[in-house]
């Protein structure tokens, strides 16, 4: 039930005092005329409303959530502890710089580290999302080309395995895109690469390891490639987790690169967001950043960049976000950080081992933090598709991995165990899809119908799409 | 050192030699050694839980939290109900990702539909998105919306809050379209300049209402002017406002934006916040980011999915009207449980108690000699100009505790009043000024 048809006119909180000084109403041409719906309830109810919808809810916290690419592992208790401290949340973000020294040392201390761990030399934590921070790094590559005078570089090389922000990140920032087909390893193809770079190339937009979970081993040569035609190389950080501490974009020869926060820094997704996409790059690129940058040793100071390209938002980023990832990156410091890939790494290959006797792994050799199944063959042997699979977990109350994606791999499903798995989670779900499978083979009828132990069963998308019902109407 | 690995050494090492290898090097082996990181990454050791806790209480410390705050300008501190907070930390909502597999998330879908509705509902306007990340993209993502071929201009009025005109100045100086401001008189949007710089290749003109001193704007006419030359007339407004404020479907804006963030979200040193979109339903198919939908299951029964998403970056790749793929969804939850706990008696008396301070706390300013820098009528922040400098007065009341208003120059500040400033707090903070 809506929050819309419970309560009854009249009902709600005590929250504030009677005005205590003269009311003063808008004139009568600026006084709102139009009815105003809003629910009318007790306390209790709207505790009780919101209580049965986080029932119907599947987070990190009620049970395996390996969703290829995103990285949903634990978030931290601490971590939200640290965020919810006065000292944080009550603070204005125009307040004069000597009352905000503590904010500032947070975001100058983050941006070190995480500096470190990617080997770049500069850091904005202004955008809000991965996404954000695409478009925010895009930008300084145009400004970049446009510094010096070099305004033919109107294109984006992107793989075609990429994630759909990427070219549409690019088109945002003003470019067009070039797609380039990944040669049968799932990796960079080198001679289509080399086809593609010209004078006309402003960058590349690469993850590595690579969407299908991969680490490409040409990657210097990728990065030296580009940068010989001219070019900027964007590294986009979705997969940053299996690499911490082994490899860091900046020594792949990366300019410019995007983190995510709520993937590789334990901060909570919240059912779609805030999240955090800080956005590194090289010296050469750092006066282009956007936003304010922390300067100082004792008395810090906020300083613009001498050629920013602006602000991507309001005020200094989602802060306390920064402050969640800052916690956690001070608890697992220079052991615990590479410690988490390693484990991601090993989570994903003891998943994937214990797998591929009966899926089809896309590429059968040693994956990072993920690997990618193509369900083409069961499809053709028991009619049984990714989807039916996806949904049978969500039976057996498993979020399912990543569906449909990369798109160069057909019926795929993307498997992202993250590091904070037991290997009793870990066998319990490979055992359930072990059980699925033999499932597709005896009774394909069930798994179509998945899921039923859902509070909704499979739910009608075109019809939504088609007869659009976007909200409730009074 | 911290960790959240549940495995131990053994396990790890069992784990590896059933996979096949000796080590966690020998796993990392095919990594070519040219590209990995010498002699390790230079950040501190990790720590327990109670050192990181001590830490981190002490950064907050540095900070100084203003018991009374009448600053405003694009943050505002308003109270926040006890079940905002108990209803964020439901660990099964805060720990999701977005609600891709609508079987197993259908609370955060539904909580989407119901935002959704109550963002309809404060603008007047037919249709809103899930939500974008705070008001200034959300600001910048309307006026995208609103090109077409022939007309990619945007008009957004000087009186716009500076962090707002410098996000939109960055998205155009990306997407490409030409942005012009419209100068101010007045403190309100000089409509006499509007009528010369718009014309058949404007897209939208944008203004901020109240804007950002504090103004209300001749809303209607500017509207008008911009519909006479085919363009199309966003808002941004302060949803606090709307309680007793005309709303955007009645001064005949086509699209509505705003800054969420004072339903329900603490100051938090300027994010998270989430930025609200509305707009006309002719419009709906060009609003960017997530929308939820209604529809049923194949039982018949009520369920809530993501929906048009024809539009969006997974489907349309480089054709996507935006490259957002997430939406502020725990901040849309607290505006949610805020306007269901304020109910809209509830949001009215908050706007009363807004506006009706602030003329408070001007009227008390007049009387020891600051003069409220515009004649017009304004909602909860104003401007005073006056010969004591604004330094000497913001030091005189930090000193005692109290964030004054904001600095615009050495002789100008811009006051803001919630309902969180009693009367009490006024006068004791103009009797400090008085002093200065």
């Amino acid at each position: 039930m809506l929050i819309f048809e419970k309560g009854k006119e009249g009902r709600g909180l005590s929250l504030l005092p009677e005005c205590d000084v003269e009311v003063v109403l808008p004139e009568e041409k600026n006084r709102r005329e139009l009815a105003l719906h809003l629910p009318e309830l007790s306390e209790n109810e709207i505790s009780r409303h919101y209580t049965e919808l986080a029932k119907k809810c599947h987070g990190v916290n009620d049970g395996f959530y390996p969703l290829g690419s995103c990285t949903m592992k634990y978030n931290p208790k601490i971590n939200e502890d640290m965020a919810a401290l006065p000292g944080f949340t009550e603070i204005h973000p125009l307040q004069p710089a000597h009352t905000i020294q503590g904010c500032m040392e947070v975001m100058k201390t983050l941006e070190e580290y995480l500096c470190e761990i990617t080997g770049m030399t500069n850091m904005t934590l202004q955008p809000a999302a991965g996404a954000h921070g695409e478009f925010t790094g895009l930008l300084l590559i145009k400004a970049y080309h446009e510094s010096r005078g070099d305004k033919k570089r109107t294109k984006i090389i992107v793989p075609d395995s990429a994630h759909g922000t990427n070219p549409a990140s690019a088109v945002m920032a003003g470019f067009s895109v070039v797609s380039i087909p990944s040669g049968p390893d799932g990796c960079v193809d080198l001679e289509k690469l080399r086809e593609a770079a010209g004078d006309d190339v402003a960058g590349l937009m690469l993850t590595n390891p690579n969407t299908v979970g991969l680490f490409d081993k040409n990657i210097l040569e990728i990065t030296k490639i580009v940068h010989e035609c001219g070019g900027q190389c964007y590294y986009d950080g979705a997969n940053l987790n299996a690499v911490m501490g082994t490899v860091r974009p900046g020594d792949m020869g990366f300019d410019v690169i995007h983190l995510n926060l709520h993937k590789t820094f334990s901060t909570p997704h919240g059912g779609g967001g805030p999240g955090s996409g800080p956005v590194g790059c090289k010296e050469h690129l750092a006066q282009f950043l956007p936003s304010v940058l922390v300067e100082g040793t004792d008395e810090l100071s906020f300083k613009k960049a001498e050629n920013s390209i602006g602000e991507m938002k309001d005020f200094y980023g989602n802060f306390l976000v920064v402050v969640r990832a800052l916690t956690y990156v001070m608890t697992l410091g220079k052991e615990g950080i590479p410690e988490a890939s390693q484990n991601a790494v090993l989570n994903a290959n003891y998943m994937m081992h214990k797998l591929k006797d009966l899926y089809t792994m896309a590429y059968d050799e040693v994956c990072m933090h993920e690997f990618v199944m193509s369900l083409s063959d069961l499809k053709k042997k028991t009619g049984v598709s990714a989807m039916d699979i996806a949904k049978g977990l969500l039976d057996n109350g498993i979020h399912p991995p990543t569906m449909y994606f990369p798109l160069i791999v057909e019926e795929a499903l993307m498997v992202e165990p993250t590091e904070t798995e037991s290997k009793e989670t870990l066998d319990e779900a490979i055992q359930v899809f072990r059980d699925l499978y033999a499932l597709a083979g005896e009774n394909a009828e069930q798994l179509h119908n998945a899921p039923v132990r859902t509070p909704v069963t499979r739910l009608d998308e075109v019809g939504a799409a088609r007869h659009p019902v976007l909200k409730y109407e009074y | 050192m911290g960790t959240y690995i549940p495995g131990t050494k053994q396990e790890q090492k069992e784990m590896l030699s059933e996979i096949g290898f000796g080590s966690m090097d020998e796993l990392f082996g095919h990594i070519p050694d040219e590209v990995k990181v010498k002699g390790g990454l230079q950040i501190p050791d990790g720590m327990s839980e109670l050192e990181v806790r001590k830490k981190m209480t002490k950064l907050a410390e540095k900070n100084k939290v203003f018991p009374v705050i009448f600053r405003g300008a694009g943050a505002y501190r308003h109270y926040i109900p006890s079940i905002v907070k108990s209803v964020l930390s439901k660990e099964n909502m805060m720990t999701a990702y977005t609600p891709y597999q609508a079987e197993i998330s259908q609370g955060i879908l539904q909580s989407i539909f119901e935002y959704q509705t109550m963002i309809c509902e404060i603008t007047g306007m037919d249709t809103s998105n899930a939500s974008v990340y705070d008001g200034g993209t959300a600001a910048a993502e309307s006026v995208a919306m609103c090109r077409e071929r022939k007309r990619a201009k945007a008009l957004i009025s000087a009186t716009t809050d500076p962090k707002v005109l410098e996000t939109v100045k960055t998205y155009c100086y990306g997407n490409e379209m030409e942005l012009v401001i419209v100068p101010q008189k007045d403190g309100v949007t000089d409509q006499e300049a509007l009528r010369e710089l718009i014309d058949k290749t404007t897209a939208c003109v944008y203004i901020q209402h109240p804007n950002y001193y504090g103004n209300l704007e001749d809303a209607q006419a500017i509207g008008e002017i911009a519909h006479e030359a085919g363009a199309k007339y966003i808002m941004g407004v302060n949803p606090i406002s709307l309680g007793v404020v005309k709303t955007p479907r009645e001064y005949g804006a086509d699209v509505a934006v705003g800054e969420g963030q004072p339903l329900g979200l603490p100051l938090a040193f300027g994010g998270p916040y989430v930025g609200f979109m509305a707009c006309v339903s002719a419009m709906t198919r060009k609003l960017p980011g997530r929308i939820v939908g209604q529809t049923t299951d194949h039982n018949g029964k009520t369920g809530y999915v993501l929906t048009l998403q024809a539009r969006e970056q997974h489907i349309r790749r480089e054709k996507a009207s935006s490259n957002i793929c997430s939406n502020q969804a725990l901040c849309a939850l607290a505006v949610g449980v805020y306007l269901a706990s304020v109910g809209s008696e509830g949001l009215k008396n908050i706007a009363v108690q807004c506006t009706s301070k602030a003329h408070y706390m001007a009227k008390e300013l007049e009387g020891i000699g600051y003069q409220v820098e515009n004649q017009g009528e304004y909602f909860h922040e104003f401007v005073t100009v006056s010969e004591t400098p604004a330094e000497k007065v913001l030091s005189a009341l930090e000193s005692e505790g109290i964030l004054g208003g904001y600095p615009l120059d050495e002789h100008r500040i811009l006051w803001c009043c919630t309902e969180m400033n009693s009367k009490e707090d006024i006068d004791r903070a103009v009797s400090i000024i008085k002093g200065v």
